[in-house]
């Protein structure tokens, strides 16, 4: 039995057809080509797999496909929206030079995970203290880097964040 | 040079890719009329295979294919022995490699039975669904110490006995040492299988074009030139008509270094036969099963001592669990032999290992592979043994480290890269010191715990060493190229899961031609870019392949300046190599931008004259004469609530001497890293079998690795002790966080419990486990269950 | 891990829902936030045939007052909402103490409470929660609706008292009387994980300090949430000190609960927490019941 689903992924409006099982997971890697979202366990555990669906973070592992029909979706994509070859360190979001300078990424897998988590959380709080950044990441597991350089790349991203914020008013 | 690049904290280049969604992963590899496949895994662990049924599968729509070990023909073979046993005297070494199918019987839950090849992986587990195993069921061994009991039920049943390996090693006598000691102390410990948990599961596409007589294949490996020959070599091609590409990987840690995974022979073997891209990605179910694991071993050891604490001798007999097949040999319990007697000089030292079959999934090396336990075992009988003698815990290392005056210093024992254990360089004192300094150890034991201890909090301190072979050979390679553009490419080929790669082997190729590191491109791991190389294991790709690329640019400086010289008509000597020129010294006028000198270097008129050769390149190799030993100390502060045994960790501090330093930011991230899966191993994360072989907690709700919120801050410095034995002067890091966590985090705990008289003989240390451990001790019965 | 096949359905009206349910039966399973059932869905542990989702219905998600002091939550309201609420922190401080302990932000950014009351996960902090306050649910069906107080809704290991054509509309939960104070604790391995033991805690003085009224529910001890009724009548009526608290918690550990073991707790291991986890809680619901 297959449903046919209008969603909005990073500002592009796709229509397709789905069979109703299809996770929402392989939909976007799979489906839509957007394999900056990764899967790591199909049981959110995770936190790989996290995507934003209409600006709050949830696992896109635990959704069908069929259930975002008229959503708005961001994967990791939607951060860097005009990336392509020429791009430079300065053209990735706030967040992803945080994690860049701040050494918060080794193998890189379950970073986009992260990134995810982290643009809601900080729009919500842009000073957090060190313990609400841990609680913040804490549904996200990372298996190279011990979490330091995450933590360490979370504040200097809030920090970033918030120049932003005063630069724009 | 004005510029230094190497030992500087550089940002890596392959952040940029990583951080987009842009690398590319195995399981991103998209090809027109991709199959996908699924597996049959055994429900049991230890059984007789009487029939198969896929009758019903097959006729699902979707399915294209279904093979068993019956479909396989001549193909079915046991994979290869990897490591043959060290030539060690009296040696006994029993093989049984894995199948890639299982055909008359199952030996390890998980194990692979058919495969499924259908239009999408939904459909393929549909299939599996519908198949339908006939399993005569047999005992499985589970526990060690069953393997070997006469009646115990057999494995390989070519075999007749469940023993995999019997091996000992001496040095000096450890009997007489014993005789003439002032105290001798023995004990059982304990240390469960654990698994690497990468958070990129496994996975493979393979695909043949018929036309070009080509097979392509993305592997999740560690080893991609290895993988490639004995592809070849199984499916009866030329190595140059297999290309296989390690792309980023999500984390290896070891497992992924296996070969040859049953997935690997038969989804090569099956696009080559239906002329169609076939795709595996293992999910983290099947990764609990089909992916290595390590770690079980149980310990009888003594340690025999004056009574001022100089150690004569060791004794250490271990059972150690290989799982249902033995293809990487020996390697982790010789590792867990030669890495016991750590940073101490011991005169006389007895080892002894009995490796055995279990129905488990297959053990191969994962972080430490087997390093873990020596230290264990050694750092556990040097705290007893303190606490014996009343001597302090730092004190009584100190006393029986290796003088630096005494390297290179031999163990008379060998090694698991067959040469005889010998430490190149080390310098433990300083290290111990700084550690002391850095945790304040003095003002905690003498001021800080007691007031703790007073206001009734359970306060304890963990101090260990270690030591890490590293670096081993047989060799690596790399190919150094100066493009036209003036950018520099450099082709290796190792494997690449995290550890930096793209930057730190820029940054040696940068300190060499002056060119910035983000102009440096690095390709790692496809066999079409490097013919030769071995792999990323045993902490050896920055020591092996870096020095490597060393040689090889440094052989591309040469041509540079021999080049430039006849350019500029000035003797070598005379020029240097700024950001990306070639100059007179100090002269800037006289610059020649490297991608200009590398195409007059290639010219379309002109011979290249005998002797010399095209362009601004050249390959070279790197073969250690053994392996380098790294070393390291520990400390952490641990607060234990005693009502819930739930542990904090308030401080850990490493101090680390790996020699030379290529990039200090990623170091510390591979140290960080370390110490995280190190506690995860202490503390967190435990495979629990039933009395079936059954594991029961295949999935990351019950197998619990630690979270941002469980991991401590690790402060950290290091010493540097160059390695005589390669030209950067570097050791390896990459196992040295996770190596001494169990026993620094036993000693922590013990020394926080204090009151209740525990002792902390075994891994994993969870909550309810130190609850258990307590009543026993006070002679309570804490085993309702 | 890819789920099995099933038909999916989503109604844009609680009447669409509930004729899919009263139709389909068994086969049919309501599909509120997910989070507990896709995983099991994606291990083929659950194979439902028919997957009647519930997000597309209006009026199912939200906090309001009534006008008696109860707390009306609609079963759709996510966990996140929950747990933000300024209704629920002034009305049901106990429960908004207890939602940063559910799982993680993801999880709870899709999983509901409706859901997760539903599904009667004996580990799980809202079914414990909801017995310690004396929610009330609201359940209907094709043919009307039907109120079940929450100690009543939970008969076993996931096993609850709506029947296949029923979904749980709403939780109302009663105002604390005055004098009343309340804590929720939990020990899990990691901050997030289904707890090894958890227990929800209220009390209510009387005007001369004494305990009037305790209730005690633990989660993760037993096949629901497990009401230590010994405990809770052994503090009637008695004047609260750390030795009470300590023999209550006594009782509590040894007397009210029996619970079994699993790779991560043995039986005496929980007891053990239960016992402690009593007294801790106990002390904080009495300090905030006599500071009121």
């Amino acid at each position: 039995m297959t449903h046919t689903i209008n969603v909005t992924v990073n500002g592009t409006a796709y229509q397709r057809t789905v069979e109703a099982r299809l996770l929402l997971s392989d939909f976007l890697r799979h489906d839509l080509g957007l394999t900056g979202t990764h899967v790591g366990c199909e049981q959110g555990s995770c936190g790989a797999c996290t995507i934003l669906l209409d600006g709050e973070a949830v696992r896109s592992c635990l959704l069908f496909a069929v259930q975002v029909d008229g959503h708005e979706l961001t994967t990791v994509e939607g951060l860097t929206p005009d990336w392509d070859m020429a791009s430079t360190h300065e053209d990735l979001h706030p967040i992803q030079i945080a994690f860049r300078e701040k050494h918060g990424l080794q193998c890189g897998f379950c970073t986009p995970g992260f990134l995810m988590t982290l643009v809601p959380f900080l729009a919500e709080n842009p000073d957090p203290t060190e313990h609400e950044i841990r609680q913040a990441i804490s549904g996200n597991l990372c298996r190279c880097t011990g979490y330091v350089g995450i933590v360490e790349a979370v504040k200097l991203a809030a920090e970033l964040l918030r120049e932003d914020d005063k630069v724009t008013g | 040079m004005t510029t230094r690049y190497f030992g500087k904290p550089i940002r890596r280049n392959e952040d940029p890719r990583l951080l987009t969604g842009q690398a590319l992963f195995t399981d991103d590899v998209e090809l027109p009329g991709m199959l996908h496949a699924a597996f049959v895994r055994s429900d049991y662990a230890h059984a007789w295979l009487r029939g198969i049924d896929t009758s019903l599968a097959r006729d699902l729509p979707g399915v294209v294919a279904i093979y068993t070990a019956a479909d396989l023909g001549d193909y079915w073979q046991p994979g290869p022995l990897l490591v043959n046993p060290p030539p060690i005297k009296d040696l006994v070494f029993n093989t049984a490699t894995q199948v890639p199918l299982a055909r008359d019987k199952v030996r390890h839950a998980g194990e692979p039975i058919a495969i499924v090849v259908a239009e999408s992986r939904y459909i393929a587990e549909d299939a599996v669904d519908l198949i339908f195993v006939d399993y005569d069921p047999l005992p499985a061994i589970v526990h060690l110490a069953d393997a070997l009991k006469p009646d115990a039920s057999i494995i390989h049943d070519d075999l007749g006995t469940n023993l995999n390996a019997h091996v000992i090693q001496e040095k000096g006598n450890y009997a007489a040492a014993a005789a003439q000691a002032d105290l001798v102390i023995k004990r059982h410990f304990d240390y469960d299988r654990g698994t690497a948990a990468a958070m990129e599961n496994r996975g493979i596409v393979a695909t043949w074009d018929a036309k070009s007589e080509q097979l392509t294949m993305w592997d999740t490996t560690q080893a991609p030139i290895s993988i490639r020959n004995g592809l070849a070599g199984m499916l009866g091609l030329s190595e140059r008509q297999v290309r296989v590409i390690a792309p980023f990987i999500g984390g290896g840690f070891g497992p992924k270094i296996m070969m040859f995974y049953p997935e690997e022979v038969l989804l090569s073997w099956i696009t080559m036969r239906l002329n169609r891209p076939v795709k595996w990605i293992e999910d983290r179910r099947e990764n609990f099963f089909a992916t290595t694991q390590e770690r079980g071993q149980v310990h009888e050891a003594e340690i025999a001592l004056t009574r001022d604490g100089k150690v004569l001798g060791v004794k250490d007999v271990f059972l150690h669990d290989a799982g249902a097949y033995a293809p990487y040999g020996l390697t982790v319990p010789i590792n867990s032999q030669c890495t016991l007697l750590g940073q101490y000089d011991v005169a006389n030292y007895y080892t002894e290992f009995t490796s055995v079959f279990t129905n488990k999934p297959i053990v191969t090396p994962y972080r430490g592979a087997g390093r873990q336990h020596g230290v264990f075992v050694m750092e556990r009988l040097l705290d007893f043994a303190a606490r014996e003698l009343g001597i302090d815990r730092a004190e009584i290392r100190r006393r029986n480290f290796i003088p630096p005056d005494a390297f290179p210093y031999s163990n008379d024992i060998i090694f698991q890269d067959f040469a005889p254990l010998v430490y190149d360089s080390g310098n433990y004192e300083p290290a111990l010191d700084r550690v002391l300094e850095m945790i304040d150890y003095k003002h905690f034991i003498e001021v800080e715990q007691p007031r703790l201890r007073a206001e009734g909090k359970h306060v304890g301190l963990g101090l260990v060493t270690y030591v890490e072979g590293t670096g081993i050979g047989p060799y690596e390679g790399a190919k150094v190229t100066v493009e036209a553009s003036g950018r520099v490419s450099v082709a290796t080929g190792i494997g690449t899961q995290g550890q930096g790669h793209f930057t730190s082997f820029a940054q040696v190729v940068a300190e060499q031609l002056g060119v910035p590191v983000e102009n440096i491109r690095l390709v790692t791991g496809d066999t079409s870019e490097f013919y030769w190389g071995a792999g990323t294991f045993a902490s050896r790709g920055a020591v092996v392949a870096g020095n490597a690329i060393h040689a090889a640019a440094v052989a591309v400086r040469r041509k540079i300046l021999d080049k430039a010289s006849e350019e500029l008509e000035v003797d070598p000597e005379d020029l240097e190599l700024v950001d990306g020129v070639v100059q007179v010294k100090g002269v800037p006028a006289s610059a020649i931008p490297l991608g200009e000198l590398a195409r007059r270097a290639n010219p379309m008129r002109g011979a290249v004259k005998p002797g010399s050769e095209p362009g601004l390149e050249a390959t070279d190799y790197f073969g250690p004469e053994r392996g380098a030993t790294a070393s390291g100390v520990h400390a952490m502060i641990v607060e234990v609530d005693p009502e819930t045994m739930m542990v904090q960790i308030k401080r850990h501090v490493v101090v680390h001497d790996c020699g030379t330093v290529i990039n200090p930011m990623i170091l510390e991230g591979q140290i960080q890293g370390g110490v995280a899966q190190g506690l995860g191993n202490a503390f967190y994360e435990q495979l629990h079998w039933d009395d079936n072989g059954q594991l029961l907690n295949a999935s990351f709700m019950d197998f619990l690795l630690p979270t941002a919120d469980t991991v401590p801050h690790v402060e950290m410095d290091h010493v540097v002790t160059p390695s005589p034995l390669n030209p950067l002067g570097i050791k390896g890091a990459g196992e040295a966080g996770a190596i001494p966590v169990a026993p620094l985090f036993a000693q922590a705990v013990e020394d926080a419990l204090i009151d209740f008289d525990v002792e902390l003989n075994e891994i994993p240390l969870s909550p309810n486990r130190l609850f258990e451990l307590v009543a026993e001790a006070r002679g309570l019965h804490g085993s309702e269950s | 891990m890819k789920p099995a096949p099933f038909q999916y359905h989503a109604p844009h009206s609680l009447a669409d829902a509930l004729s899919l349910l009263a139709e389909h039966g068994y086969d049919a399973k309501p599909l509120a936030g997910g989070q507990s059932l896709v995983p099991t869905m994606n291990f083929r542990l659950a194979q439902p045939g028919i997957l009647v989702d519930l997000n597309h219905i209006p009026g199912l998600a939200y906090i309001r007052l009534g006008s008696d002091g109860d707390l009306h939550i609609g079963a759709m309201t996510r966990h996140s909402t929950v747990e933000q609420d300024l209704l629920v922190a002034q009305h049901a401080p106990l429960l908004h103490e207890t939602m940063p302990h559910i799982a993680h932000r993801q999880i709870r950014n899709r999983g509901t409470i409706g859901g997760s009351l539903a599904h009667a996960d004996p580990s799980a902090e809202l079914p414990s929660v909801a017995v310690a306050l004396h929610a009330r649910f609201r359940l209907q069906s094709q043919t009307g609706e039907r109120w079940v107080a929450a100690a009543d809704f939970y008969q076993g290991l996931f096993t609850t008292d709506l029947t296949p054509e029923e979904l749980l509309v709403e939780i109302v939960i009663p105002p604390l009387p005055a004098r009343s104070g309340y804590a929720f604790d939990e020990v899990a391995r990691r901050p997030g994980d289904y707890a090894m033991v958890g227990v929800a805690a209220i009390v209510i003085l009387d005007a001369a300090g004494r305990c009037e009224e305790a209730r005690l529910v633990y989660l993760s001890v037993g096949e629901g949430p497990v009401s230590a009724t010994q405990a809770a009548a052994a503090l009637k009526g008695r004047q609260p000190s750390p030795d009470l608290l300590a023999q209550v918690a006594e009782i509590a550990a040894t007397d009210d609960i029996d619970p079994v073991a699993d790779i991560h707790a043995s039986a005496a291991y929980r007891r053990q927490l239960a016992r402690v986890l009593a007294q801790r809680t106990l002390a904080r619901a009495f300090e905030r019941a006599a500071g009121q």
